[in-house]
């Protein structure tokens, strides 16, 4: 009970001293337009990301959501690079637009019959789903706003840039140390030898007998 | 600077999005494919959460990680049952498939 509010001072006064930074670089400089040109970067990608999710989701060809699919992973890694992520966003490069994309298009192809464009592409409660889509945005939406404000975070920590680009050498130390992840990781590997073996068994023709 | 709400928001968004197609679509892939796109947003808050607390401590990209090869998994057996699924019922609509329920 009395350790809280020491603990939610220190921490307060922790983050004050973190986010003092200086004002950022403004488009028109004197002009009470706070737009920065990372922002309206952010906003062009965030925009694609979910214009294209959208097209995933409502397109009557099957194929043309998987390729629309493959330009939301994209933009999906553009947020990461401007997170400062470099290695997710090849990552995310490599595992969702190499592999599982190509993944759902072999799969589209090969059930192409249902691939037909005149049907409907919702099941029977395509309106449902929109109203309970919405009312969960609305929620996630005020968890997000009211727990961490603009005042807390409004911008990311500022850190040398050695941290950043230290980074990926200390993500693969976590994963092999035995003190921090490599038993997840482990488990990860056997996990996905586990879906391999067991896809290939499910997807395996059956024997006409 | 981009506040930390903007990313949290855009990736509420795509995760409803995802969750639109998880509801309402016919066709089984298509639900697969908006399940990927709600892994997706979850990714972008935990990279997020990374970049804005504490980026010396990489357990957030570490479970980006975690998450990645999760859906990896996830897709190949999805994808590998539909085809299944297709062979035996000649359907993918996931309202036709409903053995289970009697």
């Amino acid at each position: 009970m009395l350790l809280l509010p020491y603990r939610e001072q220190r921490i307060e006064k922790l983050r004050r001293a973190i986010y003092r930074k200086k004002q950022p670089v403004t488009l028109f400089t004197g002009q009470r337009i706070i737009m920065t040109i990372q922002q309206i970067i952010f906003i062009l990608i965030s925009a694609f990301t979910l214009f294209m999710a959208l097209v995933v989701v409502v397109d009557r060809n099957l194929f043309r959501a998987a390729i629309a699919m493959m330009a939301s992973f994209l933009g999906v890694a553009g947020l990461y690079v401007l997170l400062e992520a470099g290695f997710l966003a090849v990552a995310q490069l490599l595992v969702y637009i190499g592999a599982i994309s190509i993944l759902v298009i072999f799969a589209i192809m090969m059930t192409r019959r249902l691939m037909q464009t005149h049907e409907s592409p919702f099941n029977s409660q395509p309106i449902w789903g929109m109203i309970g889509a919405a009312l969960t945005f609305v929620l996630l939406a005020l968890v997000a706003i009211r727990t961490w404000p603009q005042s807390d975070f409004p911008g990311p920590a500022p850190v040398p840039a050695s941290v950043l680009e230290g980074n990926v050498t200390q993500l693969g130390l976590m994963f092999v140390r035995p003190d921090q992840l490599v038993l997840p990781f482990e488990l990860a590997s056997v996990l996905l030898l586990a879906a391999l073996i067991g896809s290939i068994v499910i997807a395996w023709p059956e024997k006409k007998s | 600077m981009i506040p930390l709400w903007w990313y949290l928001v855009v990736a509420a968004l795509l995760f409803c999005i995802g969750l639109y197609g998880v509801m309402a679509r016919r066709n089984a892939v298509a639900i697969l494919m908006a399940v990927e796109l709600m892994l997706n947003a979850v990714n972008i808050n935990l990279i997020a959460f990374w970049r804005y607390t504490d980026p010396a401590d990489t357990t957030g990209m570490a479970w980006a990680i975690f998450v990645l090869a999760v859906a990896a998994a996830e897709a190949a057996v999805g994808l590998a049952l539909i085809i299944s699924i297709y062979r035996s019922r000649d359907s993918v609509v996931a309202e036709e498939l409903d053995t289970l329920k009697y």
